[in-house]
């Protein structure tokens, strides 16, 4: 058996060179083939690639969809994210685990199946959905759910359970999903047609300095959150020192609510590659990564598939499209369940081969990223707009849009609106016009931008989508009157304690406090002197954290604190009687009334 | 080769090299910046975040945030000084930290800290997590109660000792210290003179039968507030264990 493990991690180490920058590759592989990644695979991992055992068991601990003991063959992993339990993924839980006789997190007794939540799944526009192994299954409800564990009993291919196939791509040879893409709204950016090398041809017809130029022209501004002007992030790359530089795309779309990269990858898979090949024709690299989130696994073979069509096309590889010397490939780096390696330096390290930690910065990745070397970290859409720009010119872009933030935006609604999915539209839309897009009029409350954006009400709607008032990296979710704000922001809360990679303090205690706290005015058991201790303490972790995830984490309560006071005030109040309402002498004196045989003397309070 | 610079902290003027942290250079200038993940002679982690300073108004970690001509650094200030007070208290309430019982007392520097701030109760609930002791090593335990998460032990061990003994496993809320053995610490090749164990700036890694060696009231922190030997430029910082 051991000798087993020993032959099986030697073989896979060595089909990656016994490189320990490739331990993602090497643990998710040694998982596949061996069900989990055991203390013995961790030591002879740690021998084949010259690490240490808790080096790799580091890796192995960190990653959601890694793991050290055995579980089920078949593994269900259902999306608890807020949109999803607002759509019934708590009876469909119950099911699974009625069906199965397990609770959530456990294991049947026969090694078949294993069931468990999971954050977003990118998946909100057709809640709820799950990962069957890989395979998404999508709009489920309690009979689905017991239909799906019967289908397994008698068939463990999760590939079966897919009976009707979706629209565009999903329904490719390679993908075979149910997913729907649910493009609502084309726009001439993204989602338009794209004849694949065009941009690069063009591109190619100028230096990279003039490429740069052209992203600056254009003032594209990265898509994925933060805005960074692309252009200016190349030009450091270009002028950094460095023997080699990397163009990383950041696929690991996990802010919850947030889905569009998905229906990119998908459907616009070219227009994408063409764009990180640009990139690395601007800045001078050779090598691209395409760093998929675990839950994309489905799309895997699909994208391989459209790389080497990419190569053979001669837009990939040595001498692109006949110019000589310009080299460049893509490869393909699986995520494994973290949502904080959405954060580029994360990111750069979970490539690396490490534990999902961002980095300390300065140096920044256009200086030091990938191995040491000058990396650009972009989004997907940005790269998607970079071949756009580069098709059809940096003033067609730069007039779409408004003046701040030019093109247009991929936006995925979900949650209360009657046309959940992907809309592209122009830049500076107010949010208002969106919703009425989506049928959403009756929203309460919209989070924009995901739990780490913010939660506003009706009065704000009129407030527009662009980097300078609404900014967003793509996720609107839509909260209708029927929705508790508070409850909301609690499960938030928790998706944050849980995506924490727990290397800064702040983070890693501050957002379990700030939770606490919320729970504790959710229970009816608030002050209302715990508002000012939200406060107090949410901008101390946003002030204090190291990372984006951590200076971001605060927000479902700062904004709703903000936005929805009326509803902590109506739920907290003040202690008439001086007792702290959170304080349950009941319980508090249980232990002791059960050792002493009889009731305490203070029960009749 | 590079030219120095100066810039303020608190409005003192002081003086930096090129590539110096704002903590280093602070250091040199006998200002104090309280820290506690921070040791000379190991890399800069910047995790703990007390350290915290408003550099030009913005929040950066004095450890690893390089000084920069010019830059206006805020330290004793109100507003820092709250943030400072909060992580100290937070990191009270994550693990078990019994003063009155710890053999570190007095040589701690999450209790020496708390003092220096100013902190008689933490204002955060206790969590009162469930964590493990090892002490299968003949010369060293491990009490997790009192980890801080600091990783100067993980550095150490690494880049001092050259053994690797040490390295956190899990994520958030689950992070420990993990060690580079299949169950416990006297499997691995930790001698009680590394650098990993003199690290600790609190009670999670102890040697053995040396811990009343100097009597509670005679200890490093009895005599003077942690962060006395900066202010008084003879730069023993990070002197713990």
């Amino acid at each position: 058996m051991t000798e087993n493990v020993e032959s099986a991690v030697r073989t896979i180490c060595q089909a990656y060179g016994y490189d320990r920058t490739r331990m993602m590759d090497i643990v998710r592989a040694v998982q596949e083939k061996l069900g989990c990644v055991s203390g013995p695979a961790m030591e002879a991992i740690a021998r084949a690639t010259g690490t240490h055992r808790v080096d790799v068991e580091s890796v192995v601990s960190f990653y959601a969809f890694f793991t050290e003991r055995p579980k089920g063959k078949v593994v269900i992993r259902l999306c608890n994210d807020v949109i999803d339990r607002m759509q019934g993924a708590d009876a469909v839980a119950q099911a699974f685990c009625d069906e199965l006789g397990v609770r959530p997190g456990e294991t049947t007794p026969d090694g078949a199946f294993t069931f468990e939540y999971t954050p977003c799944i990118g998946m909100c526009d057709q809640a709820p959905a799950a990962l069957v192994n890989d395979v998404p299954v999508t709009s489920l409800s309690s009979d689905a759910a017991r239909r799906i564990v019967r289908s397994l009993r008698a068939d463990p291919d999760p590939r079966k359970l897919v009976s009707r196939l979706g629209d565009g791509n999903n329904a490719h040879p390679l993908v075979q999903s149910m997913v729907l893409n649910h493009i609502r709204k084309t726009g001439p950016v993204v989602l338009a047609e794209f004849v694949s090398g065009e941009a690069l041809q063009k591109a190619l017809a100028m230096t990279p300095a003039e490429v740069i130029r052209d992203m600056k022209t254009a003032r594209l501004r990265g898509r994925g959150g933060a805005g960074f002007p692309t252009g200016i992030k190349w030009e450091f790359c270009r002028a950094a020192p460095g023997e080699k530089k990397f163009v990383i795309c950041n696929a690991d779309e996990g802010e919850p609510g947030t889905f569009k990269d998905r229906v990119i990858l998908t459907e616009r898979a070219d227009l994408l590659f063409e764009g990180m090949t640009i990139a690395g024709y601007a800045i001078g690299a050779q090598a691209g990564i395409l760093y998929l989130r675990g839950e994309y696994a489905y799309l895997r073979a699909y994208l391989e598939d459209v790389l080497n069509r990419r190569r053979s096309a001669g837009l990939l590889g040595r001498d692109i499209l006949g110019k000589a010397g310009f080299h460049f490939d893509i490869r393909i780096q699986m995520g494994a369940g973290a949502y904080v390696c959405g954060e580029e330096t994360a990111l750069i390290s979970s490539c690396e081969g490490l534990r999902g930690d961002p980095k300390n910065r300065p140096p920044f990745p256009a200086q030091k990223g990938y191995l040491g070397f000058p990396t650009v970290v972009n989004n997907v859409e940005t790269f998607c707009c970079v071949s756009r720009i580069a098709e059809k010119g940096a003033g067609w872009f730069a007039q779409l849009g408004s003046k701040g933030s030019p093109g247009t935006k991929l936006l995925s609604i979900s949650g209360d609106c009657r046309r959940p999915g992907v809309y592209e539209v122009p830049f500076g839309i107010p949010l208002k016009e969106f919703l009425e897009m989506a049928g959403a009029e009756d929203a309460a409350a919209v989070q924009v931008g995901g739990p780490s954006g913010q939660m506003i009400g009706p009065k704000d709607f009129g407030r527009t989508i662009c980097y300078d008032d609404l900014a967003t990296g793509g996720a609107i979710a839509v909260f209708g009157p029927g929705r508790d704000v508070l409850q909301i922001a609690q499960q938030y809360m928790e998706f944050f304690i849980e995506e924490s990679c727990g290397y800064c303090t702040p983070c890693r205690v501050g957002n379990i406090l700030l939770k606490e706290r919320l729970e504790r005015i959710n229970c009816g058991k608030g002050l209302p002197t715990d508002l000012d201790y939200l406060q107090e303490l949410g901008e101390t972790v946003k002030a204090a954290s190291r990372c984006g995830l951590g200076q971001t984490s605060p927000n479902p309560i700062l904004t709703t604190l903000k936005n929805f006071r009326a509803a902590y005030e109506a739920k907290v109040r003040p202690d008439a009687d001086g007792l702290m309402p959170s304080f349950d002498m009941r319980a508090a004196v249980a232990q002791a009334e059960l050792i002493a045989g009889r009731a305490s003397v203070h029960m009749e309070y | 080769m590079s030219q120095a610079f100066t810039f303020t902290i608190d409005g003192v003027e002081v003086r930096a090299r090129p590539g110096q942290t704002i903590l280093e250079a602070a250091e040199e200038a006998g200002v104090y910046i309280p820290r506690l993940c921070h040791m000379k002679g190991l890399i800069p982690y910047g995790s703990c975040r007390v350290c915290t300073v408003l550099v030009n108004g913005r929040p950066q970690a004095a450890c690893t945030q390089p000084a920069a001509p010019g830059a206006v650094v805020e330290s004793e200030v109100p507003r820092v000084r709250e943030i400072r007070r909060s992580i100290i208290e937070m990191l009270f309430v994550e693990g078990n930290h019994f003063c009155m019982f710890c053999e570190k007392s007095g040589n701690c520097e999450l209790q020496a800290m708390a003092y220096r701030l100013g902190i008689t109760a933490p204002k955060y609930p206790y969590m009162f997590p469930k964590r493990d002791v090892d002490a299968s090593h003949p010369e060293v335990l491990v009490d997790r109660n009192r980890c801080i998460l600091c990783a100067r032990c993980i550095r150490a061990s690494r880049d001092v000792d050259g053994k690797n003994v040490f390295q956190f496993v899990g994520r958030g809320a689950h992070k420990r210290v993990g060690i580079d053995a299949p169950s416990n610490l006297g499997e691995t090749k930790l001698e009680a003179a590394d650098k990993a164990v003199a690290a600790c700036p609190v009670g999670a890694l102890l040697r053995k039968r040396v811990g009343y060696v100097v009597p509670v009231g005679r200890r490093l922190y009895d005599r003077e507030p942690i962060g006395s030997d900066v202010a008084k430029g003879d730069g023993r910082t990070g002197k713990g264990g």
